[in-house]
Formats: C-alpha cells, structure tokens, sequence
C-alpha cells in the first residue's frame, strides 16, 4: 500500500533548490521594481499629468482674462454709448434753450421797437397837431380878417376865442372818440 | 546526432544520443556544472534564471534611466510594456487597488516572459518554468500575496467568510458549498496556476525536441525517405518555434492576469 508522499510525481515533483531559487530570484526582482522602476514611472506620470493640468490651467487664465477684457470692453462701450446719448440730450437741451432765448430776445427788441415806434409816432402826433393847431388858428384869423375887413392878428381878443374854438373842437373829437 | 545538434546544445547530445531517444522527462533532467561534485543544484537552469534576473532589471533599470516629460523612443517602448502590465492588467482586474499591486506583477510578467522566450533563445532553448519548481515558487508567492491582502483586509474570519460563504445560498447548501470553495479558492487556484506554466512550456519543448532532435535523426538516416520525412520535420519545428513563442507569451500574460483576478477577489467587498 502506498502512502500520498509515495506517489511518484515524476516532473511534477519539485526539486527544492529550484523551488527556493525561483522565489529568492523572483523576490530580487520584486524588491527592484518597487524601490526602483516602478516609482521613476509613476513619477513620470506624475509630471506629465502635472504638465497637462499646468497647460490647461494657462489657457483657463488665458480664457478668463479675455473674458474680462471683453466684459471691460464691453462696459466701456455702454459707457461710451451713455455719454455719447446724454451728450446729445445735452445739445438738444441746450439747442432748444438757445432757440427760446433768442426767440424771447427777437420778441423783446421786436416789442422794443414797436414802442419806440410808437412813441415816436405820438410825438410827431402831437408835433403835428401842435403845429398844425398854430397854423390853423394863423389861416382862420387871417380868412376872418379877410372875411371882417380888418386884421385881427394883432388882436388879443381874436387869438383868445381862436384857442376856444379849438379846444371846442378838440373837445368835440374827444367825445366822438 | 551531427551538425543539426548544435542548434539545440542543452539537449546534450554525443555519446548519449541512444539514451536521450526518445525524448521524455529525461530530456528536462538538470545538467549540473559539476556532475562529481554533489551540487546538482547548480545547474545551467539555475543558470539561465539568474540570466534572466539580471536581463529583467537591467532592462527595466535602463527604461526607467533619464525619463522625461516628453518621451523618447526608448522610454516610449519602456512604457507601453509598463502600461500593459500596469493598466491592462492591473488596473484592469483591480480597479482603484491596482498601484501597489505595479511593482509585483510587472515583475511577474517580466520573470516569467524572459523565462519563456530563452526556451526559443538558440543559446539556452529551454524554458526555465519547464521545470516544476519556479513554477510551484511563483505560485507560492501569488497564493501568499492574495491571501495576505484579503486578511490585511477583511481580517481572518471576515476573509474566510468572504472567501468560502458566497452571498445568496440558501443555508443548507453551504454544506456543500463551503468545502467546494475551500477547495477551489486555497487549493486548486495555486496548484492550477503552476500547473498551467509549468506543463505549457514542459509539453511545448516536448514538441520541439521530437521535431528537431527527430527530424535531425531521420536526415542522418541513409534511407532516402527517412531524410524527405526528417527535412520536413526540421521546417515544421519553425513553425512551432513561432507557436511557442506565442504560448511562451500567453502564459506570462495569464499567469500575470490570473493573480491580479485573485488579489482581486481577495480585496472584493462582495463575493
């Protein structure tokens, strides 16, 4: 009868040296990769992502800081627009403010020259009624002297009742008026 | 076995060619350096493992050497092959977990990549996982490696339970159920995952021999037939020099997938 360590195994049957070597030569490697290889790579790695997510970051900033030139941009173009609008406003204000002064002003020396006219329009009235009066009370005392016979221009009485006879007229006219 | 036995120069050859026909365990048996001498241990498989160390930290140290930002053509290729193990494999399988997990298993698939290809390297043709022993080492260190994590986790029994009570039997089963996963999850995963390497590369030198060293017998052979059947054995062993190639390949990349799949699962919040 035979036991299980009995069994002939043929090749499967390890020969121990061989066993202790694979694990030793193996575990030299292992101590290798660890301590070496693999760290450098992942470092590499490391970096590289680093560099990608660096070059990412830049054109992150890049973008935002377009961004805000844009915004300014656009803040001074509204700006721009604002005062260019008020300006305009302004002028318009101002334009209309011109146009009423001057047209107040044209109305005033218009007003102004109307009164003068009219002023001097009275006194050359009253120039004329005046001389016209003297010339008037002259041609009838002299058409009544003609009318009479004899000259009344020297006469006191005769230029007294001239004077009434006009004034009655005057007065006549003042009540027609 | 003439000329054409230069080309495979492990697989001894002279004098011995009557007692290595035809090829068998025999043919894996170690060739120590100093047969008389009691160390059987130091053998040109050992040999070939300890080239293989160095060649991988070299190599490995070289591609880490001077990187920058901006990779160049070296440090590109370095991390493709760093990326394939570290993203396809462990990011992959391990999800957030997978950083501290890099080192183990680009060394993993590294170790046993180079081990695999000096089975198709004209100066050693033999694969060092042919022979059971790395085979059994390595999966040892995976079985310690996902176990450790799972209790550094969960802790003894939370791992235990997480391991052996999957959620959602209804109780009676876990009768069953509990020595099956025992089974499946402490036993079998480490016992396959060596398995797996070890007979892969075993049965694919296995088939080179017989084409090459049985190609090159026949082409000796004075019967004219013999040498027809021997030439197309000897083209036939390229293509299957290509194929173990891949297979060489494919079982780092698995062995490399399967322990992440385990840490994996070690780490599971949920069966």
């Amino acid at each position: 009868m035979t036991t299980i360590l009995e069994i002939d195994l043929g090749p499967l049957l390890p020969a121990f040296p061989e066993f202790a070597a694979g694990i030793v030569l193996f575990g030299v490697i292992w101590f290798v990769m660890a301590k070496k290889v693999v760290p450098a790579f992942e470092k590499t790695y490391q970096e590289r992502a680093a560099a990608i997510e660096g070059g990412i970051e830049k054109a992150e900033a890049a973008q935002a800081e377009a961004a805000a030139a844009l915004e300014q941009y656009r803040e001074q173009l509204a700006g721009a627009r604002d005062e260019a609008s008020g300006i305009r406003e302004d002028a318009k204000a101002q334009g209309a403010q011109i146009i009423a002064e001057m047209r107040a002003k044209a109305q005033e020396e218009a007003d102004r020259l109307i009164a003068q006219a009219k002023a001097q329009i009275e006194a050359e009235r009253v120039q004329a009624v005046q001389q016209l009066r003297g010339e008037i009370g002259g041609l009838a005392t002299s058409l009544a002297g003609k009318i009479v016979g004899e000259s009344l221009d020297e006469d006191e009485r005769a230029r007294r009742t001239v004077d009434r006879f006009i004034a009655d007229l005057e007065a006549n006219d003042a009540e027609r008026v | 076995m003439g000329p054409l036995g230069l080309i495979i120069p492990m697989e001894g050859g002279g004098a011995d060619d009557a007692h290595h026909w035809p090829p068998g365990v025999h043919s894996f048996d170690p060739k120590p350096f100093f047969p008389d001498a009691g160390m059987d241990w130091l053998n040109t498989y050992l040999l070939q493992a300890v080239i293989a160390t160095v060649l991988v930290i070299g190599v490995w140290l070289w591609f880490a050497k001077d990187q920058r930002v901006v990779p160049g053509f070296k440090q590109w290729i370095g991390e493709q092959l760093y990326n394939l193990v570290r993203n396809g494999i462990g990011r992959e399988a391990l999800g957030p977990d997978y950083r501290r997990f890099t080192p183990y298993l680009v060394a993993l698939f590294s170790f046993i990549l180079v081990n695999n290809l000096f089975g198709q390297f004209f100066l050693s043709m033999f694969p060092t996982f042919s022979r059971v022993g790395y085979a059994y080492g390595l999966a040892l260190l995976s079985w310690l490696l996902y176990n450790g994590v799972g209790i550094a986790k969960h802790g003894l029994g939370g791992y235990l339970k997480l391991m052996t009570m999957p959620k959602g039997v209804p109780g009676p089963l876990y009768a069953i159920i509990i020595p099956l996963e025992i089974l499946s999850n402490f036993i079998v995963r480490p016992i396959t995952l060596a398995l797996r390497l070890f007979a892969n590369l075993f049965a694919g030198h296995l088939v080179v021999i017989v084409f090459v060293v049985g190609g090159s017998m026949l082409l000796e052979n004075a019967d004219f037939l013999y040498k027809i059947a021997g030439g197309a054995s000897l083209l036939m062993a390229f293509p299957i020099f290509g194929l173990e190639l891949f297979i060489g390949a494919l079982q780092a990349y698995i062995f490399t997938v399967l322990t992440a799949q385990y840490v994996a699962s070690s780490l599971a919040e949920d069966h």
